[in-house]
């Protein structure tokens, strides 16, 4: 092995891609997802069945996951606190919708074009994309960061939630879009959808997370990870700040739009409730749950969080918002590195996870 | 009578005393005879009531102005029976009857003349006297000029503002004479107005100039027909719709900017107190609404305390509503927000948190349901400038007590101690420290502060909409904008931003609608926040 001195800047970046974390996370998605297929093709009799039931739920628990990785890719490493990245993910789904009611029914005006799935597939991508690239620009430009950059991706989100609600939009009112029947000629309430769909979703998480730790780990996220701890000093040496944080914002919410898309299918409806600020706020606190700056901590918070959700609004659906608003009380003031930090602890090493207090206290 | 008061100084009766005496005894009595008289002509109603008795209406017509003119004592409970459909005659008999609630289907009837209790009737013992549009509003004439010829002053007036639009040929002169003869100016001037409008009707150009500027709908829609020809008259009508137009138009003006006004208060009382925390403490609270809607609660929770007194409620609930929010600001401020100083975002995740808990607190306390908390009378009502203009006395309200917040918040941050340490605190808190300032019980004051303004903007919003578990979910997007609109740290800077935000949106709402409005209102401060962040007014110096 050769000494850190003399590896090149695209060595180094190999070296970290392929670090243990990587291939640790890797690694246990795959298994798991092979472990659900395995379960679910066993007879219903047999004790250890997963049921299509279960499935769906995971396959909705993947694109959470999806979700809290393009937080986490911002927050965590470049330290932009997004309130309102539930409305890429909506917007994303809101895409999708469109193409799976383009399936039964002709769409008047514009979204005609939404029958076919290349262009359904691109505006996935664009509406999002475009919607962070002009809402990046406005506010990176003129500096706009810290508490005041989360109170308008806030404000953001609230205004295109009473937008989403107006019938004249087209898009359903505050009903949504809804009563989709078939994805690509499938249908989708058969159990092989719900499979692939889930197979689609975790393959989504795979690809965004090696996408994710491959932009980390390059040039782009050493400034990136520079930025979030001195803005103003990487300024002042000659870098971009602006672009760079444009760039990542703008991939952030390409892949909220991805797991919006991925979302919608899989859960038959979306809503302007997908909007509301409450479901972004929650997002983060799966990302800081888990442990932010660790790519595999926001996967973590997005399931535990989640899961926890599922159980205990079945069990006591009164309890769910103390335990949430308890988790964001907690996870602040106990937890402030989340449980990667725990692991992070208990294996007595210390990555790179960002220690609190360092970069916001200038902001 | 001087002269029975002047009797006992003059001792003996002298003949012309006694003459006199006789005459009042014959006038005395002979009054008492005219009054046996008319009790003797008692057949004289049944009279005028056997009129209405035909099918023919116009005959009807006739015999309710006969009732009109006639001196029986009964006659406006006559006609208002016969306006609402409730007075008829026996089917087979000679009584007539008053219908006094026709709901069921035996309705409580009584003597139409003498008024006395006669048991029920139904559809088939009582042949209801019908009327038709032209009768009615005839009746409703003769009922305004009987109610103007007597009465007290506000039915009198009432009856003339009635008859605006409504006089007729054949109640014209009645009215006038009235007019001539009434004594109480404010009565006069609707009067005035109304035969104004009749003789313009009937093609009076003069008449005109009484109408200049008036507001009221009547008659913009009596002389909008006038107007459409092209004689002088239609000329000079025109012009005074036009005067009455462009009036109407200001005072439509007023009118969106005190709702504007009164909108803004709402979000300039919801935004001070985070104005405190978050713009001089630099505290980002996210559970600020939820501490606006503890403040409502806790004025709930003392109207229930003190039902029928919705007045002295109220007044408990000011101090109530601060100390409640005020003490809930200060646990919030010790157990949580203290250790997460200088770290912003988690000081927004944790206190979004509690947010949560505190709604899902009032949720499984007091029911997710919403609560109405009823005005005192004073608060309810409004106040009537003119045909189109009229403030709401409980937003009024609203108004004034968010400026008087607001005065009193400026007042204790330029005057007291307190404002002065936390000034100091915030400009310069080690400074502060070695001067002697405590520097933590400052934080604590500041943000409890903050947290009773709060609790006071929702005493006020209580007196607005009902109290829910998520009243103050929906202030919060809004207060923060506006704070941040406003210049952080900067109560003035608030007070303009809220008031001005207030007043842009309900000017555009009636172009674009509500919703629509509030999404530009939306992303026109997002935008401006973009182009200046550090609001309208930027703080001085190197402070941010």
């Amino acid at each position: 092995m050769t000494t850190q001195a003399t590896l090149s800047g695209r060595d180094r970046s190999r070296q970290a891609f392929l670090s243990r974390s990587t291939l640790v996370t890797s690694l246990v998605l795959i298994v798991g997802m092979l472990l659900v297929l395995v379960l679910n093709a066993l007879p219903a009799s047999n004790a250890l069945h997963v049921s299509g039931a279960t499935v769906a739920l995971l396959g909705k628990y993947f694109t959470y996951m999806l979700l809290a990785l393009a937080v986490d890719l911002i927050w965590g490493y470049l330290g932009i606190l997004s309130l309102g990245h539930g409305a890429f993910f909506a917007l994303g789904g809101y895409a999708m919708g469109l193409y799976l009611n383009a399936q039964t029914s002709a769409l008047p005006g514009w979204q005609a074009m939404m029958t076919y799935f290349p262009v359904a597939a691109l505006m996935v991508l664009l509406a999002p994309g475009l919607l962070a690239l002009a809402f990046g620009w406005l506010a990176f430009r003129s500096r706009v960061t810290g508490v005041y950059f989360s109170i308008i991706t806030q404000a953001l989100t609230f205004a295109l939630m009473l937008a989403f609600n107006r019938n004249e939009m087209g898009l359903g009112g505050s009903t949504g879009l809804t009563r989709f029947y078939e994805l690509m000629g499938f249908s989708l309430s058969s159990e092989g959808m719900t499979v692939a769909l889930f197979v689609a979703s975790g393959v989504a998480v795979l690809l965004a997370f090696w996408l994710c730790r491959a932009i980390t780990v390059s040039r782009l996220g050493r400034v990136s990870l520079a930025t979030r701890d001195a803005e103003a000093r990487m300024r002042f040496i000659g870098y971009r700040v602006d672009h760079v944080k444009l760039a990542l914002f703008v991939v952030s919410a390409m892949i909220a739009g991805v797991a919006g898309a991925l979302y919608v299918p899989q859960v038959g409806i979306i809503n302007p409730s997908t909007f509301a600020p409450l479901f972004s706020i929650e997002v983060v606190v799966w990302v800081a749950l888990g442990g932010r700056a660790t790519l595999y901590g926001a996967l973590l918070g997005a399931l535990v969080v989640n899961y926890l959700k599922t159980v205990l609004t079945g069990a006591m659906p009164d309890a769910w918002l103390f335990i949430l608003g308890a988790l964001f009380v907690l996870v602040t003031m106990v937890l402030p590195q989340g449980i990667a930090g725990v692991i992070a602890k208990w294996r007595g090493r210390r990555r790179a996870a960002v220690r609190p207090g360092q970069r916001e206290a200038s902001a | 009578m001087s002269t029975f008061k002047e009797q006992p100084a003059r001792a003996p009766l002298r003949g012309r005393n006694i003459k006199l005496l006789l005459c009042l005894l014959m006038a005395w009595s002979l009054s008492f005879i005219s009054q046996s008289v008319f009790a003797a002509t008692s057949s004289e109603p049944r009279a005028l009531l056997e009129a209405l008795d035909t099918g023919n209406f116009q005959a009807k017509g006739v015999a309710a102005q006969a009732i009109a003119d006639s001196d029986a004592e009964q006659k406006t409970r006559w006609l208002q029976a016969l306006l609402d459909g409730r007075l008829g005659k026996e089917r087979r008999g000679e009584r007539f009857y008053i219908v006094t609630d026709d709901s069921g289907r035996e309705w409580p009837i009584i003597d139409a003349i003498t008024f006395e209790d006669a048991g029920t009737g139904t559809r088939r013992t009582v042949d209801i006297f019908k009327i038709n549009n032209d009768l009615r509003t005839q009746i409703e004439g003769l009922l305004a000029s009987l109610s103007l010829s007597a009465g007290d002053e506000a039915s009198r007036l009432a009856a003339a503002r009635q008859l605006i639009g409504e006089i007729e040929a054949d109640n014209a002169a009645s009215v006038r004479q009235m007019r001539n003869e009434e004594e109480s100016d404010a009565v006069r001037q609707p009067l005035d107005v109304a035969l104004a409008l009749y003789d313009v009707q009937q093609g009076d150009a003069e008449a005109l100039d009484t109408l200049r500027g008036n507001l009221d709908t009547r008659i913009r829609n009596t002389l909008v027909p006038i107007a459409a020809g092209d004689s002088p008259l239609a000329a000079e009508a025109r012009s005074v719709l036009d005067g009455i137009e462009s009036k109407r138009v200001w005072y439509d003006r007023a009118q969106t900017l005190f709702f504007g006004l009164s909108a803004g208060s709402i979000l300039v009382l919801a935004a001070i107190g985070l104005a405190i925390t978050f713009g001089v403490m630099g505290v980002i609270n996210m559970a600020h609404g939820e501490l606006i809607m503890i403040g409502a609660y806790t004025t709930w929770l003392i109207q229930q305390a003190l039902p029928g007194q919705p007045g002295l409620a109220l007044a408990l609930a000011i101090p109530g509503g601060f100390l409640v929010a005020g003490a809930f600001g200060v646990v919030i401020e010790r157990t949580v927000i203290r250790f997460l100083k200088g770290r912003p975002l988690e000081t927004l995740l944790a206190t979004f948190g509690l947010s949560l808990i505190l709604q899902q607190l009032v949720r499984s306390v007091f029911s997710p349901l919403n609560r109405r908390v009823t005005s005192p009378e004073w608060m309810q009502g409004a106040w009537q400038i003119n045909e189109a203009l009229a403030f709401t006395l409980n937003r009024l309200g609203v108004l004034l007590f968010c400026l008087a917040v607001f005065a009193a918040l400026w007042a204790l941050m330029r005057f007291t101690r307190l404002g002065l340490e936390v000034r100091a605190v915030t400009q310069n808190r080690a400074m502060a420290r070695a001067m002697g300032v405590r520097a933590t019980r400052v934080d604590m004051l500041t943000f409890g502060l903050g947290a009773g303004v709060a609790g006071l903007a929702g005493v006020a919003l209580s007196q607005l909409t009902n109290v829910g578990p998520n009243l103050g979910q929906s202030y919060i997007v809004d207060s923060f904008l506006v704070v941040v609109f406003g210049g952080v740290g900067n109560l003035w800077g608030t007070l303009v931003a809220g008031m001005s935000l207030g007043v842009i949106n309900q000017v555009l709402q009636p172009w674009v609608g509500a919703v629509l409005a509030k999404i530009i209102v939306l992303v026109g401060v997002i935008l401006f926040i973009q182009k200046r962040p550090q609001g309208i007014f930027a703080p001085k110096g190197r402070t941010s």
